[in-house]
């Protein structure tokens, strides 16, 4: 069959394009980029595509909050159609900026009656922009198709706002695919293990389909063993790969 | 006018606020207890309810966090209020962000936007109290200022009038000439006179955009005046420091991988055949003393430019950044006056290099910070990118005469006007007021956009040359560009920020942001329709022309009209005297201590040597997904690498290595040993992770004092021969350089010069990545050697100064036996030999060993009775701490034990000691007793304790 077709929506700002790029072609996908202007002009058509990713970076330079007025841009002005390629079955995923866009449109968490913005991603609890490795646990019970047959796996974050906080009620609600955990697995590890002090360690969250789903690490940036920070002096771990996610989207894609 | 400010809602976690309260208790304020910061919007233009409903919600507040007011209101009981705004004229960092979010919304009746910030202190504060928070905490008034009244949004519109200003320069004595010149050209009075016998021949007065044209091409920044000066220094005469020196390294040693050396915006290697590296480091050192955020930010954002505008356009992929400040504990009370303290000039530098290159995507893997009270008015920011590009594209361009003059990313205001010609000149008390014009706030996302765009047109081959628009503004760019050809530019055609600029102001401008193309008429409206695409201005200012003259025009009228060649040649040669006459120091007299362990524990724990670790997090090293060696390596992700190791491209497993040698304590010594050091110091980084001395390239960055004063000038010609010494043996050229002079304060009672600065950057080219090492010790049961002798040299080092001594005997080189010793344990690390390497510098052994085992994780016993020496030394102490260059520990499994020995035979080396189980560092002395036993936590704690802020 021919190959998976990725769109990555990009603003002003957008900065691991090209770490997402290498890692969608790393499992054979086909990756095009466009900013949201060139979708509203039809020059390039939503419906051409398996899946849509909005990479992590600053758009419009996190100015106000981030993600914030891509968020508006998306949610005013490609709202329908980004609900009607939802609805055709196809992925939507975003990555750090991206998962900050997703939330801030209300697309995540993407539960039934649920108010216009039911949870935010805000200023960590350091209050500072962090670049650290963490441990991301997949919850097996997840309906993700993004996180499907993972256990533990190890990436990079680099985010200054990334404390998921939800509005009274909701966090229970949530649909957690990853959850910040220690190097055994365990949750409520504190910082720095939880980087951002997000509300029941969650890092990543899906809609009820499992097929909308954002993060705020970068599995991007773990695609290879010698990206690792200690492969100098650990056994190699295929397992713990970020680009396990990748594929997952890829495999699934592939039954649309 | 609208008013709406926002804050976190009660209940929610707040760290601006408790980030700010913590400042505060660090300013030694015990009196506030509580502190509320909210975001202030002050919207111009009208709104209906619904529609300020819609800003409020949609676009300014976060529901769940947050909550908004409309109304302005007064202090609550018990609380002090302070509300700080930008200055008029100084670009709101977020306006075009809330505009065009508005727009969004369907508003368009919006027309300006300030933003400011309201702080709400309670507590027993006094008005000094306050006051004294202000000044050292929440506003510079460089850019900022505390709101008084009622301020208007948008500055009222300026008109501009077009009047010729002609200059009367012909008829002017020395003194006139110098006048004029004092504070707005730095020209001395030999160029003064030079450019009126110009016009007296020419028999016309110049106009003062074609003084302002001349100022800025000859200033000090720009054509590097000094390195080209003929320089006596006693019997020698140097006709120019540059082509003697580093560029004369390169020209001997003749590598077939340089492929554009000296004369683009950076040095230009060969990658893999197919892909060609560049490299450029830069300072902006007087902008960040007087504002640290935004002179830092346009400082990352000036240097990224270089490469964007090297050959046909490089895409950055690693930024570099090494700052030198005041020690962060300088006494407030002895802070001269107009100074700001080094601790706020740390956290505004490194949030300002952070906060533009995290946002342009490019990850910062390297750097360094020295701490030197000398640093205290006039700190040092070097910023350094890294770009590739394929290897066709490394050359410069040449536009040819009808090719268009585009101007593209941001548009130009009163940023930064004179910013060349101040950093020409000293720094004083005054220069806070003086440079208020020159300091402005970059603007990364417009650079981001304009790199994203540019990098589409190369790729399609729309432009026939490109360069930035950095210091020196249009003037420098086109000025230079058009060397060749010649050039017309309509002025009036320059995009502005705001009415009112005079031609001359639009020409000199440094705003930010902004590149230059020549574009083949024919390619110009695929190309325009590229930016416009990624929402970036591009506009057609002027033509190339075949005249070689620098042509400017404003609304039709002729402003300027100077021949290239006076331009850009008319300025002799300057004739310049140097002095040097060694120091000699007081030497050492104090006993060794019986037990070590205090004094290691005082070195690691010296704001030169201690982790970084609070810094380099707020970096990110990661974008690109091309990180190999991280800057923080070791089993928790936390010992001190020796050089960044990344992989540009996802298709080779080629690397590159980027490193730094800097260490102006061994200047005051001498500045030849220093520099020699520095380069030792860069070299051994690259080798220390793998790497080999095959292809390196070095850049060099001298910072000095002023080069008009005999005795800094004798010792930047000292400095400078190093690098041509050493280099030459090494076999490492320079691909590029820069200097920055003057960098002196005058306090208005005494002048305070920096240490003699050199900072060496490499950059290696690695064949395979998977051959890479770090510092972390790795397994239990290995075994420790050194490799390379020790000498009785603590000249200058951390042990001296921690005795409150310098010394004289200062590390020098020997290069030959360096680079013998280097290709040696390369090899061996090639044969996949060594575990673990770790360069030895400042602390020398000593210091080495305990970072080993804590980043490790494990114990190092070590005797000092197998250290191979160069000469004799009795103390353990001066063993332990000497700082000899050329030196490295390295980790062995003990199965390699021949393989490695045989390897590095023909070199000093020695198994000194064993990788331990037991977590302690075990320093045995000559006489076999135990000079320095010390649990690693205890070592670690000591070292990450200074700056974990």
């Amino acid at each position: 069959m021919s190959k998976i077709k990725v769109l990555m929506l990009r603003a002003p700002g957008t900065n691991r394009d090209v770490d997402t790029q290498i890692a969608f072609e790393a499992v054979g996908a086909e990756v095009a980029s466009a900013l949201v202007p060139e979708l509203l002009r039809k020059e390039k058509r939503l419906a051409d595509y398996h899946i849509l990713i909005i990479p992590g970076g600053f758009t419009y330079g996190d100015d106000i909050s981030a993600g914030r007025i891509m968020a508006n841009e998306i949610r005013l002005r490609l709202g329908e159609d980004i609900k009607r390629f939802v609805a055709d079955g196809r992925l939507v995923m975003g990555i750090c900026n991206g998962f900050q866009v997703l939330v801030k449109t209300g697309i995540l968490p993407g539960i039934a009656g649920q108010s216009a913005q039911p949870v935010t991603l805000t200023n960590n609890d350091s209050g500072r922009f962090e670049c650290r490795w963490v441990y991301l646990k997949a919850n097996e019970s997840s309906p993700c198709v993004f996180t499907k047959g993972i256990n533990c796996i190890y990436v990079p974050i680099a985010h200054g706002e990334g404390k998921l906080v939800a509005e009274s009620g909701m966090a229970e609600k949530l649909n957690i695919a990853l959850q910040y955990v220690d190097e055994k697995g365990k949750t409520g590890a504190g910082y720095p293990y939880n980087p951002n002090g997000s509300v029941n360690d969650i890092a990543g969250i899906c809609d009820a389909s499992g097929r909308i789903f954002g993060m705020m690490p970068h599995p991007e940036d773990f695609i290879r063993w010698t990206q690792h920070p200690r492969w100098t002096r650990e056994r190699p771990r295929e397992d713990l790969l970020g680009l396990q996610i990748f594929t997952n989207a890829v495999a699934w894609a592939k039954g649309i | 006018m609208y008013r709406v400010e926002v804050s976190v809602k009660e209940g929610f976690a707040d760290p601006r606020s408790e980030g700010l309260q913590k400042d505060i208790l660090d300013l030694g304020v015990k009196t506030v207890k509580r502190v509320k910061v909210s975001s202030v919007y002050l919207l111009e233009g009208r709104l209906d309810d619904k529609e300020l409903l819609a800003v409020c919600r949609e676009l300014l507040t976060d529901p769940i966090v947050e909550e908004y007011a409309t109304e302005e209101k007064p202090a609550p009981p018990g609380a002090r209020l302070v509300e700080v705004a930008y200055n008029p004229g100084v670009m709101d960092p977020v306006e075009d962000s809330v505009k065009k979010g508005i727009r969004d919304l369907g508003i368009t009746t919006i027309t300006a936007v300030r933003t400011a910030s309201k702080y709400l202190l309670w507590g027993d504060i006094s008005d000094n109290t306050l006051e004294s928070i202000c000044d050292k905490l929440l506003v510079n008034s460089v850019v900022q200022h505390i709101v008084a009244r009622k301020e208007a949004v948008a500055l009222p519109s300026a008109s501009y009038k077009f009047r010729l200003e002609n200059i009367d320069i012909t008829r002017m004595d020395d003194n006139a000439l110098m006048e004029l010149s004092k504070g707005r050209f730095w020209l001395n009075i030999h160029e003064m006179r030079i450019i009126q016998n110009h016009f007296k021949k020419l028999n016309r007065q110049p106009t003062d955009v074609e003084l302002e044209t001349l100022a800025q091409t000859w200033s000090e920044h720009c054509i590097h005046k000094t390195f080209k000066a003929k320089i006596t220094l006693g019997k020698e005469v140097i006709d120019s420091l540059m082509k003697s020196t580093v560029m004369k390294v390169t020209q001997e040693l003749n590598k077939p991988w340089c492929l554009s050396v000296f004369k683009d915006n950076a040095g230009v290697i060969d990658f893999d055949g197919r892909y060609a590296v560049c490299f450029k480091v830069e300072t902006h050192n007087h902008p960040s003393a007087v504002e640290p955020y935004g002179g830092a930010a346009t400082g990352i954002g000036g240097v990224i430019r270089d490469p964007l505008g090297t050959g046909l356009g490089a895409f950055p992929i690693m930024n570099t950044d090494v700052f030198c400040f005041g020690p962060p504990d300088y006494p407030y009370d002895e802070l001269p006056k107009g100074v700001l303290h080094p601790r706020r000039i740390f956290k505004g530098v490194r949030a300002g290099v952070a906060d533009y290159g995290n946002r342009m995507g490019i990850p910062t893997s390297n750097g360094s910070i020295f701490f030197d009270k000398r640093y205290v008015g006039n700190p040092l920011v070097y910023c350094g990118t890294v770009g590739i590009m394929p290897k066709n594209m490394g050359q410069k361009g040449m536009q040819k005469p009808g090719d268009l003059v585009v101007v593209v990313g941001g548009k130009t205001g009163r940023d930064g006007i004179h910013g060349v010609t101040f950093a020409s000149g000293d720094l004083d008390k005054e220069s806070e007021t003086l440079s208020q014009s020159s300091v402005q706030i970059g603007n990364p996302i417009m650079e981001k956009k304009t790199l994203d765009a540019i990098i589409q047109a190369r790729d399609l081959g729309l432009y026939r040359r490109i360069t930035d628009c950095g210091g020196g503004g249009l003037s420098s760019a086109v000025g230079e560009m058009a060397e060749e050809t010649g050039v017309s530019v309509d002025l009036e055609k320059v995009p502005l920020k705001y009415a009112g600029l005079s031609y001359t102001e639009i020409w000199v401008s440094e705003s930010q942001e902004r590149m230059l193309l020549a574009v083949p008429p024919e390619n110009i409206d695929r190309l325009l329709a590229i930016f416009n695409n990624e929402d970036v201005e591009a506009t057609v200012i002027g033509e190339f022309m075949d005249n070689r003259r620098l042509q400017l025009y404003y609304e039709g009228n002729l402003v300027c009209d100077l021949d290239m060649e006076f331009l850009h040649k008319g300025l002799p040669q300057l004739e310049r005297e140097g002095l040097w006459q060694p120091p000699r120091y007081p030497d050492p007299d104090f006993p060794q201590p019986p037990d070590l362990k205090e004094e290691l524990k005082k070195i690691l724990g010296s704001w030169n040597v201690c982790s970084k670790e609070w810094a380099i997090r707020q970096y990110d090293h990661e974008v690109q997904g091309t990180s190999v060696l991280k800057p923080l390596v070791g089993t928790n992700n936390d010992g001190p690498g020796d050089a960044a190791v990344i992989r540009p491209l996802a298709d080779s497993k080629k690397g590159i290595i980027i490193s730094n040698g800097i260490n102006p304590k061994y200047g005051d010594i001498d500045t030849y040993w220093m520099a020699a050091s520095a380069i030792d110091e860069a070299l051994r980084q690259i080798i220390a992770v793998g790497g080999s001395l095959d292809e390196v390239a070095l850049l060099d960055n001298f910072c000095w004092g002023n080069p008009e004063k005999p005795d800094r000038l004798g010792a930047l010609v000292r400095a400078a021969q190093a690098c041509y010494d050493i280099a030459r043996v090494y076999g490492t050229p320079f691909i590029s350089g820069k200097d920055s002079l003057y960098n002196e304060y005058e306090t208005g009672e005494e002048t305070i010069c920096i240490p003699p600065t050199l900072l060496i950057s490499a950059m290696g080219v690695m064949n395979d990545i998977d051959k890479a090492v770090t510092m972390d010790c790795k397994q239990a049961g290995d075994l420790i050697y050194i490799v390379g002798d020790t000498y009785n040299e603590l000249g200058g080092s951390h042990y001296y100064a921690i005795h409150g001594h310098i010394g004289n005997s200062v590390p020098k080189v020997n290069p030959e036996k360096g680079k013998k010793l280097m290709n040696a344990l390369s090899a061996a690390m090639q044969k996949g030999l060594v575990k673990a390497c770790h360069d030895l510098s400042e602390g020398g052994i000593g210091v080495a060993a305990a970072e080993m085992a804590f980043a490790g994780g494990l114990g190092v016993n070590i005797d000092l009775k197998n250290v191979p020496l160069g000469e004799t030394i009795e103390r353990d102490d001066y063993i332990l701490f000497s700082e000899s260059n050329s030196r490295f520990l390295v980790e062995i499994a003990p199965e390699h034990k021949q393989a490695f020995e045989k390897a590095v035979k023909g070199t000093n080396f020695t198994r000194i000691g064993r990788v331990t189980e037991e977590e302690k560092l075990v320093v045995t002395g000559k006489n076999g007793k135990v000079v320095l036993t010390a649990p690693i936590d205890e070592l670690k704690e000591a070292w990450q304790k200074p700056l974990r802020w």
